[in-house]
């Protein structure tokens, strides 16, 4: 398998108001990799990713996509997103839309696609998720596990070089949270290219190539998930995985 | 109840309620105009336009219609703007309700999540496809009960117009029972013709609101 | 400056005691407003408690009496008080009355709605916390949800009181003389020394409503930001 590598931060600091967020961010993606972030809330996981796609801008350091600058004031940004895929914590839907338009509208409108082929590869991917019978209905008649594998689906079909999952399943109920990480299970396996950040130990075990600890807006352990788990070189990484329930 | 008074002055209010229905509505188009501009204006903050927007909205919301029109209708013509009756009550209007409907889009738009933004951006779209495709149509369902809200309140409102001497459904009302003392028919005629106005909007604002607060939750 | 100021017809006011005489007139609507307001407030709470009894009966009756009251404009409503009432049954109501009656049945619908709204919008538990404290039904009003009722409807409240205010101004119509006639009088007795009175005239009472209702406007919102 092609290991170039994808995604590259070097030296990323963030401020709000004053604030550090993120320091000293350097973090390399390779292709066909999957890479978990875990760490306190408010350690700036989160705010990672969105520097990572330009929802943010930062404050120091570069953050490159395959040799292309992310940079949110660029005009090349729209371009870049469309090429890394995110899927939120709250899934973010277009509530005035069916399911099969809130996947479509975006290969039709920004990649300027045909209708008819992007509704064709919107249900094929609909069915991979197993909610075909659902492609009319309206978000809101959709359970919350229904509704981030719709959101998957639809930063799926915009064939992105890199997947950006924020904690997708952490608004969800119990019950519902194995179905959706059943299908990033399922990306993964296809050599998918993602970073993912969650509070789900042993999914984060289970999916991940490499694992990051974050704590106060910066690196502080990275590894293998046997490692990590097993030999946490760090207090505060051992004091976080004791605080963890398994 | 004497139905053949009724009879007679019925083509006449038939006529009065044309001429009211039509100012009235196109009244309603301007003020849309003028919200949805205004809306835009404050919501993106563009600068200078939006302290005059302000000061616009502040002004007309906080005085009466009538006043309004006395204005427009006799003291601008000492500024040399001379303009018809019927000019005047479709401005008049269009500005009062430029007013309200203004605010009604601006909350409509505020009520647009700005992580729904983001999801759109994460997609790859860029400012003017998420405005048209993304914000303005949700800003649009959640505005919508206090938009046909408004047009009640506009229509209602249209019986004013008979002071800038307007043949609208008040003067006409006023004039036969001036001429022919016929109170009880006349008062009739008059309620007849503003519920054959105002009670289809009004049913169609009751089913709009039952629409809009079931389940257009976000997600 | 001087010259601009009679060129718009501002200068009649201060003619004889215009200025009073306009004040005055403002006062005669602002009064009328005063009344109902003060009606509506007594009469809407009264109706809207009741209103949130879910009775069959009332329920009935006061969705029909708020239907027509939103439906016919304060307008057509007052000429059916002022001029119907009279030929229909024989009752002769002054202006001031009609007025006073008109706008306090509007402003009970108005209000009944508020208190129904807020009075609905108070979740069960806290009616169900209240009583498990021991509380009787009337101290569970008076001390838990007549307060909270209170914030909820205060914003609404008081931005009543503007829309009852510019309502006034159509008492001209029918022949009160308030603050538009009297400025019609002003500009009627100086058209000749003062052919732009209409100006200066109406451009000062479009101010006067605004000076009056603005701030009542700003509190309304004020409470509203507060009680979010």
């Amino acid at each position: 398998m092609d290991k170039r590598e994808l995604l590259s931060a070097e030296h990323v600091y963030k401020y709000f108001d004053g604030t550090p967020i993120l320091q000293d961010i350097n973090l390399k993606i390779k292709s066909g990799e999957v890479v978990v972030i875990i760490g306190p809330s408010g350690c700036g996981k989160s705010t990672l990713l969105r520097c990572l796609n330009g929802l943010e801008k930062i404050a120091e350091g570069k953050i490159e996509l395959d040799g292309d600058m992310v940079d949110p004031a660029s005009k090349e940004i729209c371009r870049l997103r469309e090429r890394i895929g995110m899927v939120f914590q709250s899934y973010e839907l277009f509530p005035h839309k069916t399911i099969l338009d809130n996947i479509t509208l975006a290969p039709i409108k920004v990649q300027k696609r045909k209708r008819t082929e992007a509704e064709e590869e919107a249900l094929k991917l609909l069915e991979r998720i197993g909610l075909s019978a659902h492609k009319d209905k309206r978000p809101s008649q959709l359970s919350g596990g229904q509704k981030q594998r719709v959101a998957i689906a639809r930063a799926l079909i915009m064939h992105p070089e890199l997947l950006l999952l924020d904690e997708i399943t952490a608004a969800l109920d119990p019950e519902m949270v194995r179905e959706v990480l059943e299908v990033v299970l399922d990306l993964a396996k296809e050599g998918r290219t993602m970073l993912i950040v969650t509070h789900e130990m042993a999914f984060a075990r289970a999916v991940a190539d490499r694992i990051i600890f974050m704590d106060e807006g910066r690196i502080i352990e990275e590894g293998t998930p046997e490692r990590i788990f097993e030999a946490p070189e760090t207090e505060r990484l051992q004091r976080f995985l004791d605080n963890m329930s398994f | 109840m004497d139905t053949e008074a009724i009879r007679e002055y019925l083509p006449r209010f038939a006529e009065a309620f044309l001429l009211t229905v039509r100012i009235g509505w196109m009244g309603i188009g301007l003020s849309l105009v003028i919200g949805i501009a205004g809306a835009f204006i404050l919501h993106y903050r563009v600068p200078v336009l939006k302290g005059l927007t302000k000061g616009y909205i502040e002004l007309f919301r906080n005085t009466p219609l009538l006043v309004q029109l006395f204005f427009i209708y006799f003291g601008l013509p000492k500024l040399g703007v001379m303009i018809s009756p019927e000019v005047c009550g479709f401005v008049g209007l269009g500005l009062l309700g430029g007013s309200y409907m203004a605010e009604s889009f601006r909350s409509g738009l505020e009520a647009v999540p700005g992580i729904q933004s983001e999801s759109a951006l994460s997609l790859g779209m860029n400012r003017r496809q998420i405005f048209f495709y993304v914000v303005l149509p949700q800003a649009f369902a959640v505005s919508s009960p206090s938009v046909v809200a408004n047009v009640i309140f506009l229509l209602k409102e249209t019986s004013v117009f008979s002071a800038i001497s307007l043949m609208d459904l008040m003067f006409t009302a006023k004039d036969l029972i001036g001429l022919y003392y016929r109170t009880t028919e006349c008062l009739t005629l008059l309620v007849v013709f503003y519920v054959i106005m105002l009670l289809p909007v009004s049913i169609v604002g009751r089913v709009l609101e039952k629409k809009v607060r079931s389940g257009y939750s976000h997600g | 400056m001087g010259d601009v100021i009679t060129g718009l017809g501002f200068d009649v006011l201060w003619k004889g005691s215009n200025w009073l005489r306009l004040l005055g007139g403002l006062l005669t609507a602002l009064e009328i407003s005063l009344f109902s307001v003060l009606i509506s407030l007594a009469a809407g709470s009264l109706l809207g408690v009741l209103m949130s009894l879910n009775k069959k009966a009332i329920d009935i009756f006061s969705k029909l009496y708020l239907e027509i009251i939103r439906i016919m404009p304060q307008m057509v409503l007052l000429f059916i008080v002022y001029f119907g009432a009279a030929r229909a049954w024989g009752l002769n109501f002054s202006p001031e009355t009609a007025s006073v009656i008109v706008f306090s049945l509007w402003g009970t619908a108005e209000m009944s709605d508020l208190v129904r709204g807020s009075l609905q919008s108070i979740p069960k538990a806290q009616y169900e916390s209240s009583a498990a404290l021991g509380m009787s039904t009337a101290k569970t009003y008076i001390y838990v949800i007549i307060p909270q009722m209170i914030r909820r409807t205060l914003p609404g409240t008081i931005n009543l009181i503007t829309r009852m205010i510019k309502t006034t101004s159509l008492v001209m119509m029918i022949g009160i003389v308030e603050v538009l006639k009297v400025g019609q009088q002003i500009i009627e007795a100086n058209r000749k020394s003062s052919p732009n009175a209409a100006f200066g005239v109406f451009a000062t009472i479009f101010l006067l409503y605004f000076l009056a209702c603005w701030p009542i406007s700003c509190l309304s919102r004020y409470l509203e930001k507060k009680a979010v």
